[in-house]
């Protein structure tokens, strides 16, 4: 296991969620790099500082008596409960639509004030977390027509979900992913034995880009901006142009006839 | 149908853990109490339809939709007060292990970085290091997946790492 590797669980590590290989293979890793032992030392330290007893709230006392007062003898029939029930379902849903509306809002100002490396580094991250825990891959399947479908209703967007199995890329699966506190849409294509995760989310008006490189810690990662979707590909195969190059030609699922 | 008795015996115990979640979700004592009353009464018209399994994750679950649900138009506030610019720190995300060991005895100081976070973040945290959930019991009480519960609280981390060590910067 190597730095990049460890970092990505060292949180897991931390929180006792790894399984018992994984977890020695970090102390393993922790026993002759002190930089990550170090880092995990940091970690460990403000864990240590949050689990301070006076920083847990109690509730007041006069709260618990104040809700008694209030519960009725038994809880309601059903019938009473489901007249109740709708209500409560549509203020949820409003809510849920203003927390979304908020946070659309919010991104566009985000993405600019967040630096594009940062960004980088953050995908770099994501991508080496996806290969060591296989519970990243949300649905895994290798057709186009499961993959897309399963993003509806869990993203306020559509990603784009192209089947490039001819060039020799092999759609594996996907998830949601976070990059820089937003939800995005991670596609995961496999290369022989190298992994591509492809992120994306909306540029939220942004001019189109070509695709411009960078490099972290050996990992390649291309980022551009068309037809209204920020990309960023993230993988440790030459053949990563490649992929972007035959991603940008195909043609999407929905476009194409039946 | 259930009973007075039963939810207490089941529920009202959890009221320490309901409020705490509460408090660091809306970081005043008022606006805690009114959500953790809500939640608990919401809880308690819920109760027929609660089938088992953990009461405590099942009422931090409520309190927190209750809280977005009551402060929808402050969640959106809180997140756009968020300036990004000024806690960019935060995303260097290397927490220096000796500027963390000064901050970590200053629980005034862990408090105050803490309520800086946006509420994605403080949820998280308290859930995790308040009421030590597992990742599995996040993911349930607020509807992300293990792996975004992962990466959520390593970036909270993260964030208040540099929050705890910009403070100690400023004069």
């Amino acid at each position: 296991m190597n730095c990049t590797e460890a970092r990505a669980l060292l949180h897991g590590y931390l929180d006792d969620e790894l399984d018992a290989a994984r977890s020695a293979e970090i102390a393993q890793h922790l026993s002759t790099c002190a930089e990550c032992m170090a880092r995990y030392r940091a970690l460990e330290n403000l864990q240590q500082s949050l689990r301070m007893p006076h920083l847990r709230h109690a509730a007041p006392s006069a709260l618990a008596a104040r809700i008694r007062a209030h519960l009725p003898d038994e809880t309601p029939v059903r019938m009473q409960r489901r007249s109740w029930r709708w209500p409560a379902l549509s203020a949820a849903l409003a809510a849920s639509l203003l927390i979304a509306v908020a946070i659309t809002g919010w991104q566009a100002v985000q993405l600019r004030a967040h630096g594009a490396d940062a960004l980088v580094t953050e995908a770099v991250s994501d991508h080496v977390r996806s290969l060591l825990a296989a519970h990243l891959i949300d649905v895994r399947s290798s057709d186009q027509h499961t993959v897309k479908p399963w993003f509806d209703g869990r993203l306020d967007f559509s990603p784009q979900v192209k089947d490039l199995g001819a060039q020799g890329f092999e759609l594996i699966g996907g998830r949601l992913d976070v990059l820089g506190d937003e939800r995005v849409a991670a596609l995961v294509y496999k290369r022989h034995l190298h992994m591509i995760n492809l992120f994306q989310w909306p540029a939220n008006g942004a001019a189109s880009e070509e695709p411009t490189e960078q490099t972290r810690n050996g990992y390649h990662a291309i980022g551009w901006r068309e037809g209204g979707m920020q990309f960023l590909a993230v993988s440790d195969t030459a053949d990563l142009n490649a992929f972007v190059q035959d991603f940008r030609a195909a043609v999407p699922l929905g476009s194409e006839p039946r | 149908m259930a009973t007075r008795a039963q939810f207490e015996a089941n529920v009202m115990q959890h009221l320490d853990a309901a409020y705490n979640l509460a408090r660091w979700l809306a970081r005043n004592d008022a606006d805690a109490q009114d959500v953790t009353q809500e939640a608990a009464l919401r809880a308690f018209r819920y109760y027929d339809g609660f089938r088992g399994g953990d009461a405590r994750v099942w009422l931090l679950a409520i309190v927190r939709n209750t809280f977005y649900s009551l402060h929808a138009s402050n969640a959106a506030a809180i997140t756009e007060s968020y300036d990004e610019a000024l806690h960019q720190r935060a995303d260097e995300c290397t927490p220096d292990p000796e500027a963390l060991a000064l901050r970590s005895s200053d629980a005034e100081q862990v408090r105050a970085a803490l309520e800086r976070l946006p509420s994605e973040y403080r949820e998280v945290l308290a859930l995790r290091e308040f009421e030590e959930c597992s990742y599995k019991e996040i993911a349930s009480i607020t509807g992300l997946k293990i792996g975004t519960v992962m990466s959520r609280l390593a970036r909270a981390r993260e964030r208040l790492a540099a929050e705890l060590i910009g403070t100690e910067s400023t004069p």
